[in-house]
Order: structure tokens, then C-alpha cells, then sequence
């Protein structure tokens, strides 16, 4: 696929660009802090996009800034090559989905209920709006692909953290939209699920020519399913590009200050990264 | 049995609206019949059919009331039973209101100190300008900007990143509550010893006082309210599962904050200054009602109209006969239903 190209080479700007988010030299400040500083980055269809860096690196804020959630004081952020601000609400709600970490939960919602809030951005007649059959029909679908049928009538808190995390995922997936934005989507799953998630959000993105950011800290995941890396430290970008350019081990031993080792996975041929664990203990 | 079930939730999301229809029509007939029998329920029984009779005639008829049963009827009983459904409704939508914007079922106005915000609202508009009927219209007003005074006032303190926690929300509307009681004791001494008892007796809810103005504030009040909330329900849907994740789903949060404030503001503050502090409403309703219809506001909102309406109709039939002739405040009733839900309610997290 030719996305792989684009990651470094695209030029938004030129008309025949085709790309879904572009973020140019965006800057988040809290009070005085800064958290995120200087950042660009893009996303063309199909790809997906991850954010890697340490605890505290702005990982969270830049994700958030890209769908408004948190204002930037700098730079600026185009969807489909417009000024994000441009755009009403409602129409960033369906271009843009967020899967966050899970919120707490205080009244009883059902799955089915809380996926249908991913269609509120399609309501025509207003916000008081009732769900049409489509969006019946589109929530079932993402209910199968997330594998949550049978859990549809459920109540929300009945279910494992795993399974809730998947239903976050599906309500984003619900919402149709062009770009999703993932906050460390994989946090409360086991290995099975953690790899299912991803392939399903890869999936999407190429099926429908859609667009993923993902924030994470497993950066064996991020080798294996982003097509775009970009390491984040003290808010600044490091290195952006692909997995293999970036997850090198003199890029990753200065992110997070320890000794890494980076080889080849045998079976798909993705970097694959290994801590070294130097233990203290003596050799006998 | 899996095809059974999908069609079920298919079913079940394309007859939501039917669903709530159907609830609302049916707490609508209970409504209707319970102000009926009401109405010849106190103090002087009245004949049950002469009065059905004269009710339905809208007073044209006699039906063989005497003149002074038809007066206790049309002066008396049925302007209270109106005010008791319209406070009814105000306190349980705002409630179901409250509770999606602080996002915690525990949210009422009466504990969160609202309700006393609305009464120094009132009693500032009694003391400084009077009982006439031209100031009749600022008590309201004045109600209505204590209101809103009062839950921005809880907001900011029991706000958080998730929401506010339950025992932060409680621990605020407690000082605020304790706040504008020691400001409504203030008040009251400003006031002339002869007005004090009837001030305690409203204090703790009243509906016998309210004159034909008070009534048409209180009644449009609701409408007006109920209908503002109602109409905001699918994105307090969200909002009260997180105001991060509506702002991403398309929610214009800050507006429907704003406006969803207003209103329950609008509605409190209305049925104080028509009738005081009646308590534990808008706590008892939208739970009994969640707990038969779900969370979708979009039928809670509506159905707590009707229910909380419903409600107060029956606690203040209750406060004025049960020791007949003398009347109990109803907010005492209120409270003596509602406060043992509460503490159940907080033990069950």
C-alpha cells in the first residue's frame, strides 16, 4: 500500500492530498505548563497512527487536543484539510470518534442504550431526537464486530472491564466516523483481545479508508499494527515515521531511560522490543 | 432464543417513544382520577358523585353541591391540588435534571440547598418589597435567582474530573444548605413576630397559601420546564455518563448545561415561592421511576412530570387530613417517605 509512503512525504497542503487529520505545530498549555509543544502530525486513509513516549510525555493531551476536547494554544488542526473549528459540533462528532478510558458509571444504561449514543451526531430533528432504524441497524453491526450481540440487553455494569472496553470501542465505531482517536485502548484487555482490538480497528481503516490515532504504551503492539510511530518526550516530538525507523534502540533507550533490545519478530518481521533487565543480584 | 432477543432489542429501540407515550398517557389517567378523588377527600367530605358531577361540568353545574361545598371545592381543594401536581412536577423533572448534570443520582434540590437558595430568594422579595400583589410576580423572580445562585454555587464545589462523587456532592449541598438556613433565620427575624409561624410552616412546604397568581406561575412554570428538560434528554443521556465523552459524541455541552440549569433552576424556583421547600421529590421520583422505566431520560423526564405530580397530590391529601382539622406541612410527608430512600440509597453507593 502506498500509505506507508505518505507518512513522512505527504504534503496536506497540495490538492491532490487526501488527508483525513492533520495537526500542524499544535502547542497545549495548562496554566503555564506545557504539555504538548510544537507537534505535527497526519493521517491519511487507511492509516493508523501511534503515540508512544513515558508517563507525563503529553501522549493524552495531544490526542484530546485533536478532536477540540482540550484547546491549543498554538498551531492548528485541519479536518479533511478545513480548520477543525470550522466545523459545527455535531459534524466534529461524526468525522471524529473518541475511544477514552472508561468513565465511572452511576445509572443503570444497557449496551444497546449506550452504543446508540454513538449515533447522537446522525439525530435529524434535533437533540431530543428518537434512534431511526439505521441507527438500530448500525448499532447491531458494530455489537457483532465487537463480538457484545449477546451482551446487548445487558446492563453496562454488569460487564467485566474487557467487555467494557470493547462497548467504549463500539459506541466510537457507531459513530461512523472518518477518524478515531484511541486512549490506550488496549489498558484492560488480555492478550487475545488486546490483538483482536487493534486488528479490528486496522481493519476499519482500510475497509472504510478511515483513519486511527492510537495512544498506547505497549510499543510491541504499535510495531506490529501502526504504520506511523510517534515518539513523544516532554511534549516534543522525537522521531515520526515508521515503526521500524523509529523503534530503534538508541531512539527508545533515550525516550524512556532504559536499555532495550530491538530485533526482528520471527513470525511477521515487525521491530520487536525487549527491555534488558539487569539484575543486581550477584552470579553465584 | 439469540433471534428472539435481537428482534427484542430491535423492537425495543424503535418503540421507545411508544413506550414513553404509553407511560405518560397512563400516569396521565391515574393523575386525572386521583385529583378527582382528591378533591372530596378532607377535613369536610364532600358527596363523591355530586362532586364528580360538578367537576366535569367545570362549576357550570351544581350538581346538588350546596354553595359552600361548591367553594371548597372550586376556592379551596382544587387550586391546592393543582399547585401539589405543578410542585410535583417542577421538583421530580428537576431532579431527573440535576441528577444527569451532576451526574449522580443522589443530586435533589432540596438537598443540595437549591431549594433554600430559592426561598431567600423569596423571603429577600417578602421583606423588602412587600406582600402586595404587585410584588407578587418578583417572588418568583427573586426565587428563581436564588436558584440558580445556589446550584452554580454547588457545581463549582462538588465538581471533579468524573463528576461530582457522591460524598462530595452531599458534603457541598450541606454547606450550602447550612449556609442559607442561618441566612434565612437572618431574614426571618427582620420579620414581624405574627408572620414567623406561618414562615416556618412554608419553610418546610406549604401548599395552602398560594394565591391564583402564584398558581398560574407554578403551572406554566412546569409546563414550560418540563418541556425544556424533555427536550434535552438525548444529550443529558450522554452527559451523564461523562461530559468528556458527549463533548467528543456531538454534545454542545456547555450550552446544554447552561440551558438544562435555567430550567431546573426555572422550575425550583417557581414552586418555592409558591409553596416553599418541599423536600426529597425530586430524590424519590426519578428513582421509582429508573427503576421501572430505565435511564433514558427521554421517558424518565416525562414520566417524572406525571409520577412527582402525582406524588405530592397524594402526601399533601395525606398532610391535611391525617390529623384533620389541623394540616401538616406536606414536606414533612415528603421527607418521612423520602429519607429513608436516601439513606438506603447512599449505603447502596
Amino acid at each position: 500500500m502506498k500509505v506507508n509512503e505518505s507518512i513522512t512525504t505527504a504534503n496536506c497542503q497540495l490538492p491532490t492530498a487526501n488527508c483525513l487529520l492533520e495537526a500542524r505545530n499544535i502547542s497545549v498549555n495548562y496554566g503555564g505548563r506545557v504539555a504538548v509543544a510544537d507537534v505535527s502530525l497526519r493521517a491519511m486513509p487507511g492509516e493508523v497512527i501511534a503515540i508512544i513516549g513515558p508517563n507525563g510525555a503529553g501522549k493524552s493531551s495531544l490526542l484530546r487536543a485533536l478532536n477540540g476536547a482540550i484547546s491549543i494554544s498554538s498551531g492548528e488542526i485541519l479536518l479533511d484539510g478545513q480548520p477543525l473549528n470550522s466545523f459545527a459540533r455535531r459534524v466534529v462528532g461524526r468525522r471524529i470518534a473518541v475511544v477514552a478510558q472508561e468513565a465511572e458509571l452511576r445509572f443503570p444504561v444497557t449496551v444497546m442504550e449506550f452504543v446508540l449514543g454513538g449515533r447522537y451526531a446522525w439525530s435529524s430533528t434535533g437533540a431530543f431526537g428518537w434512534e431511526t432504524e439505521r441507527d438500530v441497524e448500525v448499532a447491531r453491526a458494530v455489537l457483532k464486530e465487537t463480538e457484545l450481540e449477546s451482551f446487548a440487553s445487558r446492563l453496562l455494569s454488569e460487564l467485566s472491564g474487557g467487555e467494557r472496553q470493547r462497548a467504549v470501542l463500539a459506541r466510537a465505531l457507531a459513530t461512523e466516523a472518518s477518524v478515531l482517536l484511541l486512549d490506550e485502548p488496549t489498558a484492560n484487555l488480555d492478550l487475545a483481545h488486546q490483538a483482536a482490538l487493534l486488528r479490528l480497528v486496522r481493519e476499519r481503516c482500510l475497509e472504510r479508508s478511515s483513519a486511527a490515532v492510537v495512544v498506547t504504551h505497549d510499543i510491541n503492539l504499535a510495531a506490529e499494527f501502526a504504520d506511523g510511530v510517534l515518539l513523544l518526550m516532554k511534549g516534543r516530538t522525537l522521531a515520526f515515521g515508521k515503526p521500524r525507523e523509529v523503534l530503534t534502540p538508541e531512539l527508545l533507550q533515550e525516550v524512556f531511560e532504559i536499555e532495550v533490545l530491538v530485533d526482528a519478530h520471527p513470525v511477521t518481521g515487525a521491530p520487536r522490543i525487549t527491555p534488558v533487565h539487569i539484575r543486581s543480584v550477584p552470579e553465584s | 432464543m439469540a433471534i428472539a432477543r435481537q428482534s427484542e432489542i430491535l423492537r425495543g429501540a424503535r418503540s421507545t417513544l411508544r413506550r414513553t407515550i404509553i407511560i405518560c398517557l397512563a400516569l396521565l389517567l391515574v393523575l386525572l382520577l386521583t385529583i378527582v378523588v382528591s378533591s372530596v377527600i378532607g377535613a369536610e367530605r364532600l358527596p363523591f358523585a355530586s362532586s364528580l358531577c360538578a367537576l366535569f361540568s367545570g362549576g357550570n353545574s351544581s350538581c346538588g353541591l350546596t354553595p359552600e361545598q361548591s367553594a371548597i371545592l372550586f376556592e379551596i381543594r382544587l387550586p391546592r391540588i393543582l399547585l401539589a401536581a405543578s410542585v410535583g412536577a417542577s421538583l421530580a423533572t428537576a431532579g431527573a435534571g440535576y441528577q444527569a448534570l451532576l451526574r449522580n443520582p443522589l443530586a435533589e434540590p432540596y438537598l443540595l440547598g437549591i431549594s433554600n437558595g430559592a426561598a431567600v430568594g423569596t423571603m429577600v422579595s417578602l421583606v423588602f418589597f412587600g406582600t402586595g400583589q404587585t410584588s407578587e410576580w418578583l417572588r418568583p423572580v427573586m426565587a428563581f435567582v436564588g436558584a440558580i445562585g445556589s446550584s452554580f454555587v454547588v457545581y463549582q464545589l462538588a465538581r471533579g474530573r468524573t463528576g461530582a462523587s457522591p460524598e462530595k456532592l452531599i458534603l457541598a449541598g450541606v454547606i450550602v444548605t447550612t449556609f442559607l438556613s442561618s441566612v434565612i433565620v437572618f431574614i426571618t427575624t427582620m420579620m414581624d413576630a405574627t408572620r414567623i409561624r406561618s414562615f416556618t410552616f412554608w419553610l418546610l412546604g406549604d401548599l395552602s397559601g398560594a394565591s391564583t397568581n402564584l398558581l398560574t406561575i407554578a403551572i406554566i412554570a412546569a409546563i414550560f420546564g418540563g418541556i425544556v428538560l424533555t427536550l434535552h434528554a438525548r444529550s443529558l443521556n450522554l452527559m451523564m455518563l461523562g461530559e468528556r465523552d458527549a463533548f467528543d459524541l456531538g454534545v454542545e455541552v456547555e450550552r446544554v448545561r447552561l440551558i438544562v440549569f435555567l430550567g431546573a433552576s426555572l422550575l425550583v424556583g417557581a414552586s418555592v415561592a409558591s409553596s416553599g421547600s418541599v423536600g426529597y421529590v425530586g430524590l424519590v421520583i426519578p428513582h421509582l421511576v429508573r427503576l421501572s422505566v430505565g435511564s433514558d431520560n427521554r421517558t424518565v423526564i416525562p414520566s417524572a412530570a406525571f409520577a412527582g405530580a402525582l406524588f405530592v397530590i397524594i402526601a399533601d391529601t395525606i398532610a391535611r387530613t391525617i390529623i384533620a382539622p389541623r394540616e401538616l406541612p406536606v414536606g414533612a410527608i415528603t421527607a418521612l417517605i423520602g429519607a429513608p430512600l436516601f439513606i438506603f440509597l447512599l449505603r447502596r453507593g
